[in-house]
């Protein structure tokens, strides 16, 4: 008998299995019905990822939570630290955040007989979310993928019109190309190793990495394996070369669906391949591999050619989508760096993307509807003053992602910068990219912040204010707030997330 | 030699009928089915050469191929390139694979302690004689739950691009049950009368039996929503509704997972917490043993042939 667990350490199983049942009820639920229930569902596992990770943060060690009677090499088991209780308590909340800004546009673009169905994906979405988040073993990351997969191609298609039919298409056959790879590189794994449990494969490829240097012969399938497993995650989350679905998946979508893909599901496809690095390969043998410089460079290449797309982008939302590109490069470049300040920076910049860019969307959308729901960089201009608060939101989100002091963009550029300087190779390319970069981003996001507030003469739009929809506008006050909090408090979270990362391995 | 029966009563047996068909005096189907003959596939002139404006107007107006020299080049450039990505990325896995462990070899290293305890000892713990179902439901429970999650959710992804929502389209869609084959086949029926109750009594057979001999609640649900099919297909979907309509379905897949998902909840934490599981495991060998596998699998069967009769009928019209 295992000694006894106090009742915190539940939640983590608790919340997976609750959005499951979430999803199964609203099945049978109208819509009003399934909505109630996703708000409830999202603001008791909100709750409940406060207290799992104040329980690890007090306790200062991760631990394990055995799904069942079998212990672990041969059962499932879920294993939680700072770092998986801070990510689901995050992400919960950007859903959460992300439902509530986008619902009027939801009951406007959706037919109504569908909105159920609609918060059973979302519900699922979390449920993938939060295992491919907790769970210690890569097949159940593999099955979570899956539902994660094809409940995106639903959020995409779920407005149904020819361009969000054609962007689920695409999606669809991009991520199930990066699922295949990386289920290859899962068996080719699994017939090195013989295990499937992250913390087992470690031990072995440990094994497997020593004896390399003295010509072992599952060398170069370790090799083919990170690659495969790094590609395949890198297309779902859409690194530079493989983005190819994303602008049109983000750009016509339904709101609260881009915001969530944008900030959530390639967010949980870049935690599954910090703990692969992490868990599985181990950061030693995944930093001696070639494959950490593609990824940096791959990285560096999305950094300039995301923002140069942007740039010429004339549809708000789908520069919005552009600029993700970038910042996912942003990211797979602190992997790169291959250091733990460049993993940290990442992190923290995972936490801070996700802020921003969900915001970026549920604020655009406020003002191309005060601009006859057009899309055109020319039709927003004033629309900053016809509605305020969106307004005021956007050139929040558009500081941040500039980086200028006090929002949460300011941080993780200084973070990957600071992380730059501590590697000898890679700090001149890094260096220069993050000032071009930057001088990128500041074109597209203050020429569209300068253009929303020029002043024009009656333009025969309407005004609105932030009483017409509450719901709105709290959702969009409650987003300035966290990248508000994550640019200013931010010591203590990058010290979170040091501790994180130190639990993970 | 007597006439036993009458040449009218002598009309009505069996060998009457028979040798009637045997001669071809009389076609047993005539006038007793609908028959349509097969029409010839032809298409009309004017949409022949409205595809081909369309077309040419792609060409055009869209790619403008006369003048876009770049982009023809590109196009060839891709494919070649394509064909040549396709057969360096095969030539590199294959190479790869040469690398890895011959199969069967008994010192590979997935013959590990995690294979041997499964083998050796899952019949005592899971109390299923089927290794395979015991490791799937007892020991990887909370995979097999992700799994049926899957089908769950992609029976909500065709709702979502195939559900008729529009009140017109739905009733159009009611008459027009079916479209492409003939009403009331007398073969069909025949056949589907024969065989349905037996699929039937199979896919539960192999449902109940999925912890004893090979089987379960996957393959036993996918074969009982092909017998609903084949019986869709050969009555209609109007006899269908009487056993299986819309709201049933919803009720059974609820039903099914979330029973699934409370059996597996109570498992996870009691196992989890060390508290003691209640549900007995039973003798191996009888068909109500191996403790949670049993109700599991009734519980995937049953979501499993809600999910295929569901995929066919939003295919077929939009609604179940």
């Amino acid at each position: 008998m295992r000694e006894q667990m106090e009742f915190v350490q539940n939640f983590p199983c608790f919340s997976i299995m609750l959005c499951m049942f979430a999803g199964i009820i609203s099945s049978a639920l109208k819509g009003k019905a399934a909505k109630m229930v996703n708000m409830a569902v999202l603001c008791i596992n909100i709750l409940m990822s406060a207290a799992v990770l104040l329980f690890a943060a007090y306790a200062g060690e991760f631990y394990v939570y055995v799904m069942g009677k079998f212990p672990a090499p041969w059962g499932n088991e879920l294993r939680v630290g700072v770092l998986e209780a801070g990510m689901a308590l995050f992400f919960c909340v950007i859903m959460l955040l992300s439902l509530m800004g986008g619902r009027h546009k939801l009951a406007q673009e959706v037919e109504a007989g569908k909105h159920g169905l609609y918060y059973i994906l979302t519900d699922l979405m979390l449920s993938s979310l939060l295992a491919l988040i907790y769970t210690n073993d890569l097949f159940t990351a593999y099955v979570f993928v899956e539902i994660n997969t094809i409940s995106a191609c639903g959020l995409i298609m779920i407005r149904q019109n020819g361009r969000t039919i054609e962007a689920a298409v695409r999606y669809m056959i991009m991520s199930l190309l990066g699922s295949g790879l990386f289920l290859i590189g899962l068996c080719m794994l699994y017939d090195m190793t013989g295990h499937l449990l992250m913390s087992n494969i470690r031990q072995e490829v440990a094994d497997i990495y020593a004896a390399s240097s003295a010509g072992g012969s599952f060398h170069v399938p370790l090799l083919v394996t990170i690659a495969l497993i790094s590609v395949g995650l890198a297309i779902k989350s859409a690194l530079f070369p493989f983005h190819a679905w994303l602008p049109d998946a983000y750009g016509y979508s339904t709101v609260s669906s881009a915001a969530i893909l944008s900030s959530l599901v390639s967010k949980g496809y870049i935690f599954l391949l910090f703990k692969i690095i992490y868990r599985v390969i181990g950061f030693d043998a995944f930093r001696s591999s070639k494959i950490i410089d593609v990824l940096f460079v791959f990285g560096l290449m999305g950094m300039v050619f995301g923002s140069l797309s942007a740039i010429k982008e004339n549809d708000v939302r789908r520069m919005i989508a552009f600029s993700s590109i970038a910042q996912i490069g942003y990211i797979y470049m602190g992997i790169g760096l291959g250091t733990q300040v460049g993993m940290v920076a990442s992190v923290f910049h995972v936490l801070s993307h996700a802020a921003t860019k969900s915001l970026l969307f549920i604020a655009a959308i406020g003002l191309t509807d005060v601009s006859g729901g057009s899309r055109k960089l020319i039709e927003l201009t004033g629309s900053g003053y016809r509605n305020k608060i969106a307004g005021a939101t956007f050139l929040v989100g558009a500081l941040s992602m500039v980086g200028v002091p006090m929002f949460s963009g300011f941080i993780s550029k200084l973070l990957f910068a600071q992380a730059a300087v501590q590697n000898d190779v890679k700090m001149l390319p890094t260096l220069i990219v993050l000032g071009i970069s930057t001088v990128l981003n500041a074109i597209y996001f203050m020429k569209t912040a300068i253009r929303i507030y020029t002043p024009v003469e009656d333009t025969g739009y309407p005004t609105v204010t932030w009483r017409q929809n509450k719901t709105y506008a709290a959702a969009l006050v409650c987003f300035m707030a966290l990248n508000v909090v994550l640019g200013v408090f931010s010591q203590p979270i990058v010290d979170l997330i040091g501790l994180g990362l130190d639990m993970f391995a | 030699m007597s006439k036993l029966k009458s040449e009218k009563e002598y009309e009505k047996t069996m060998a009457f009928r028979f040798f009637r068909w045997l001669s071809g005096s009389k076609d047993p189907y005539i006038g007793e089915v609908e028959m349509k003959p097969q029409k010839e596939y032809r298409e009309e002139e004017a949409t022949i050469q409205e595809r081909m404006r369309e077309q040419q107007m792609i060409r055009d107006k869209v790619y403008d191929t006369e003048n876009n020299k770049w982009l023809l080049f590109f196009r060839r450039f891709y494919r070649f390139m394509a064909v040549i990505f396709c057969v360096i990325l095969g030539a590199m896995l294959i190479s790869t694979v040469s690398y890895l462990p011959p199969t069967g070899n008994a010192k590979n290293p997935d013959n590990n302690e995690v294979a041997k305890r499964y083998i050796e000892s899952g019949m005592q713990e899971t109390g299923a004689v089927n290794v395979v179902t015991g490791m799937i439901l007892t020991y990887r429970a909370f995979d097999t739950f992700g799994e049926t999650n899957v089908l769950f959710i992609a029976t909500c992804c065709v709702m979502i691009m195939l559900m008729a929502e529009d009140e017109e389209l739905k009733r159009r869609e009611l008459l027009n049950d079916r479209r492409f084959e003939p009403k009331n086949d007398a073969i069909l029926q025949g056949v589907a009368t024969l065989l349905v109750p037996i699929i039937f009594i199979f896919g539960i057979y192999i449902i109940l039996n999925g912890h004893l001999s090979p089987g379960g609640g996957f393959s036993g649900g996918a074969t009982i929503g092909a017998g609903l099919i084949l019986y869709v297909s050969a009555f209609g979907f109007k006899k269908t509704q009487r056993f299986f309509n819309e709201k049933i379905y919803k009720v059974a897949k609820v039903t099914a997972l979330c029973m699934y998902g409370l059996i597996g909840i109570y498992y996870y934490v009691t196992g989890a917490n060390g508290w003691e599981n209640h549900i007995p495991l039973g003798t191996a060998g009888h068909i109500v043993s191996a403790g949670i596998i049993f109700p599991i699998n009734i519980c995937v069967g049953i979501e499993v042939a809600c999910t295929m009769y569901a995929f066919y009928a939003l295919f077929r019209r939009g609604g179940l």
